[in-house]
């Protein structure tokens, strides 16, 4: 059982971000990149699998910023094997392109199942994880939470709302769109990733990225909210009275 | 000729869901402004469908399908059946919510199609024969208007963001019923079943007043003061998806797109940023107050009353002044 697993770097929202001079995308230069925290989960899930079951797991990124600190860490967790995909990856927010890389990709690796974030937080043209599934040809089941493997198949439970849930039955190989890890993603010590950065290797490989989306962005803002509350300033003491004023006027503080 | 607008409607035990009127509202504008009709596609197992599509009024016509493989849903069935269908008619708008089953659906239909697909779309506008959408992306904070090249599109519209009253109406609608595609046959996904959430000790969408917290608390054990906090206004506490995953609040008491809707008198967020999959499940609060340090944060945009401060200094605070008043 082989797994490959995506990972793509995102930025903080902690940080405000900034938008670049011509209001095309945002300024990646002063965002803090760190690895998508769906993808974190889609690894965790693929590690636990591994622990299970003795899959081999494969995990690919883009090359550039923090890419080798993804992959490292990603070893230092338990990935088996890293690779940094080459290729243009200069277009902003296109995840077509993404796709195409990760399909060209896992079509030269081999794998019997992808795992990857059920979506990132800049999603403009669809979730990756759909995409390379329809251009891999293989079938998906996105916003999943549990995923088990059975011989050719998986068992996955995809999220709903109102708190149901389905149990599908997928038919390998196939990509899994991952909202949650069944449980809390593991954490490597700054040791462990230190260790990987000098004894482990990690690969490079050329990869076609001709994937389009068919979009031209013509800008990119911080939009202006329709209302805005009304702040309330002060002291925590000064606060405080005024949300019980705000609570009593509804009846509320008893 | 003008290219249809269709849209994808989401159905369960017979009633359509609230995001797919939302999805006929702008589907309607969307058919007026560029002239061509508004078609609503129902796909479901039983007999199920043709009922549903009658009730997709706000439409010019309803085109069901009936089979077994497409009973509860397997995404691939759904995209094989819809793809077979859309490809006999001219390139057209698609629009699908962005659920968990429009999140399957809209890229892999697109592919399918050959034609483009926007993702966490919010608003709409057709410049001659351009579809220019505005999407709303990392957690809501950034905007991003993009233009479809050519006329086609599949567009994964975001929660809350079109009126659904504008898509609900009474008025009959013609429904054809279509015959399956052969390939819904041999699918690769099998839908085995429907788990229904856990019964939990309260009911949060039930309840007047309601305390969420989210990762803002940073710990664990910093729950005791929203718990603190909760007592003593006579409050439940629920939270952001994020505190569940890591297990430290029960599924049942999660709000948003995967969890439960809610609609207290009083929804008091506290390190809750706001993005658009939290927002969908608390919007309709009668009161929102929402505590955060960051003053950008996007939660300040449904909130009534917003606090930018550290929830450590605010909520002790407030919890004693509700505490000192019931004495
Ligand atoms: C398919 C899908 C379904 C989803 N369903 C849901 C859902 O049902 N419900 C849901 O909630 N999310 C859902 N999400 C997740 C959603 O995208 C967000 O990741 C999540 O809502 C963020 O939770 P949060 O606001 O608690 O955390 P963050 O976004 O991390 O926000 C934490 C906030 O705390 C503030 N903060 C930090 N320290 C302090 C302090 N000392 N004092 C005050 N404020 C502080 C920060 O400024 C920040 O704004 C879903 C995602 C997907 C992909």
């Amino acid at each position: 059982m082989h797994i490959v697993v995506p990972l793509r770097q995102s930025p903080d929202l902690v940080e405000e971000l900034q938008i670049n001079a011509e209001a095309t995308d945002i300024d990646r230069q002063a965002a803090k990149l760190g690895i998508s925290e769906w993808d974190e989960q889609a690894l965790e899930e693929a590690l636990c699998l591994k622990d299970g079951s003795g899959a081999k797991v494969t995990v690919v990124t883009a090359e550039g910023g923090q890419a080798e600190e993804l992959l490292f860490t990603a070893l230092a967790k338990g990935a088996d094997r890293a690779l940094k995909l080459a290729g243009d990856f200069s277009a902003p927010m296109d995840n077509h392109r993404l796709a195409r890389a990760l399909a060209d990709a896992i079509g030269r690796l081999g794998a019997n199942l992808v795992l990857t974030g059920v979506q990132s937080v800049e999603d403009l043209d669809g979730q990756v994880a759909v995409l390379l599934a329809a251009m891999l040809g293989w079938p998906h089941v996105s916003v999943v939470t549990r995923v088990e493997l059975a011989g050719e198949t998986a068992q996955v439970k995809q999220e709903h709302s109102g708190g149901v849930s389905a149990e599908l039955e997928v038919r390998l190989p196939a990509v899994i769109g991952v909202q949650a890890a069944r449980r809390t993603p593991r954490y490597a010590p700054v040791s462990k990733v230190r260790q990987a950065q000098k004894s482990a290797k990690l690969e490079r490989l050329a990869v076609a990225t001709d994937g389009r989306s068919g979009l031209r962005v013509r800008r990119v803002f911080k939009p202006e909210a329709a209302a805005q509350a009304e702040m309330i300033q002060g002291t925590p003491e000064e606060i405080a009275a005024k949300l019980v004023a705000i609570l009593s006027e509804r009846g509320l503080s008893r | 000729m003008p290219a249809g607008v269709y849209v994808v409607v989401e159905h369960l035990n017979g009633q359509i869901a609230e995001l797919s009127f939302e999805l006929l509202s702008a589907g309607r504008q969307l058919a007026d402004a560029r002239a061509g009709k508004l078609y609503a596609l129902v796909l479901g197992a039983g007999g199920e469908a043709s009922g549903v599509a009658g009730a997709c009024g706000a439409a010019d016509a309803a085109l069901c399908v009936d089979h077994a493989a497409l009973a509860g849903f397997a995404p691939e069935a759904h995209i094989v059946q819809l793809a077979a269908l859309l490809k006999e008619r001219p390139p057209a708008v698609t629009l699908v919510s962005n659920s968990s089953k429009g999140m399957d659906l809209a890229p892999a239909l697109a592919v399918a199609l050959g034609v483009a697909v926007v993702t966490n779309v919010a608003g709409l506008a057709v410049e001659g024969a351009k579809i220019v959408a505005t999407s709303r992306l990392y957690g809501g904070k950034i905007a991003v208007e993009a233009e479809v090249e050519g006329g086609a599109a599949v567009l994964s519209l975001l929660a809350g963001a079109f009126p659904a009253d504008k898509g609900k109406s009474g008025k009959p609608v013609a429904v054809e019923t279509v015959s399956p595609c052969p390939q819904l046959d041999n699918a690769r996904v099998a839908f085995k079943r429907l788990e229904r959430p856990e019964a939990a000790d309260i009911d949060i969408s039930k309840q007047e007043v309601l305390v969420s917290v989210g990762r803002g608390i940073q710990d664990k054990e910093n729950l005791a003061l929203v718990q603190e906090l909760a007592e003593a206004l006579g409050a439940a506490l629920c939270a952001s998806r994020p505190l569940v995953d890591m297990g430290w609040m029960p599924k049942s008491r999660q709000v948003g797109k995967s969890g439960a809707s809610v609609k207290p008198k009083v929804y008091l967020a506290v390190g809750i940023s706001g993005a658009p999959e939290h927002v969908q499940g608390m919007k309709d609060a009668a009161t929102i107050i929402a505590i955060n340090s960051d003053p950008k944060a996007p939660i300040f945009d449904v909130a009534h009353y917003g606090v930018a401060a550290d929830l450590f200094e605010v909520v002790p605070a407030l919890t004693e002044k509700l505490r000192a008043l019931r004495g």
